[in-house]
């Protein structure tokens, strides 16, 4: 699939329908997705038969892209059932099969190694302190090859000593900036619609670690 | 649901530690029909908890898995076991119903295929 195709069929998503300020649920675009995913596969082969996981999943638009793009088996996890039912209404729109699963990042417990790649928009930790870092803190936990994200790019030397001093990170690495549109979705927002820099990160995991997955929630 | 998915599961409130497999709860169940993979079938069989699959496979009705899997590179070359494997692991789903915590009986409930693990404020 070339990269306009799955932008395309990406801008055909669903979104949230009425986001939840708390949750910081703002939609990954389908420019943003389709980049994330395809740089992710053409060039670090991370997701076409793989087992991926979208974690803060919302309306599931990068499990979607990961489908599209022939990973093996995708679970999307969200804390929100609302975004899980448009998740679900997506992937069936899609003809992709997505396996949802409602949870807060911060107690999920898998056992195994299933995980290969964990590609996610986490929130930015904007109105809850440290919600980035420890989406970040499990995904490095429970994948055991990459970890995609993206990161506000005033955060960058914040997120780069997180990874590969508090996670234990084997590396981390800015693949690129991208502007990450936000549309006045909410009351407090004074624009029409900002642009804010954010980094698009892959992390490789620690390797051999104990593959436990404990919450890890340095500013709660 | 699908049993894939149950087998990574376990319960994930503070303090338990026999939180895995959940028992399955069935209201509703169904199958339906994915692409058959040898690769994947291949590479994922070593990570999945025989056992549990077995179980959770019978909850929902399905009883065609071996109990064991003795020579796991002799099995893997049969396609009739390759199959029984692919049914039970990717085409079962739940769809209503509950995941039961071993340990305490703590009730993960399961709707619209989407298992709930939220927890109560002092689970945590």
């Amino acid at each position: 699939m070339k990269l306009k195709q799955l932008e395309g069929l990406l801008g055909n998503l669903e979104q949230f329908s009425c986001p939840k300020i708390e949750l910081e649920q703002y939609p990954t675009s389908a420019h943003i997705a389709s980049r994330m995913l395809f740089s992710a596969e053409k060039t670090f082969g991370d997701v076409t038969g793989k087992v991926v996981a979208d974690f803060g999943c919302g309306c599931g638009t990068l499990g979607i892209a990961a489908a599209l793009l022939d990973a093996d088996y995708i679970v999307g996890v969200d804390i929100d059932a609302q975004s899980l039912e448009t998740a679900s209404v997506n992937a069936e729109d899609m003809e992709v099969e997505l396996n949802l699963m409602q949870c807060d990042i911060n107690n999920l417990n898998w056992r195994g190694q299933f995980i290969d790649t964990a590609i996610m928009n986490p929130p930015f930790g904007t109105r809850k302190k440290g919600a980035d870092m420890n989406f970040l803190s499990v995904a490095l936990k429970v994948a055991t090859r990459a970890v995609y994200s993206l990161h506000k790019t005033s955060t960058r030397d914040h997120v780069k000593k997180m990874a590969l001093r508090d996670c234990d990170a084997t590396s981390a690495e800015v693949l690129c900036e991208l502007r990450f549109d936000v549309p006045q979705l909410y009351k407090f927002h004074k624009k029409k619609e900002v642009d804010i820099a954010v980094d698009l990160w892959r992390f490789v995991p620690p390797k051999d670690q104990e593959r436990v997955v404990k919450t890890f929630s340095p500013h709660q | 649901m699908r049993l894939l998915t149950h087998n990574m599961l376990s319960c994930n409130i503070k303090g338990v530690t026999n939180g895995f497999p959940l028992r399955i709860e069935v209201e509703k169940s169904m199958e339906k029909e994915v692409d058959f993979n040898i690769d994947f079938l291949k590479s994922i069989f070593s990570k999945v908890e025989w056992t549990a699959l077995v179980e959770a496979a019978r909850s929902l009705g399905y009883n065609d898995l071996p109990e064991e899997v003795v020579d796991s590179s002799t099995m893997l070359e049969s396609s009739d076991f390759l199959k029984k494997f692919h049914h039970a692991l990717l085409e079962l789903h739940l769809e209503e119903g509950a995941l039961i915590c071993p340990e305490t009986g703590r009730r993960f409930p399961v709707n619209k295929g989407i298992p709930n693990m939220l927890l109560h404020e002092d689970e945590v």
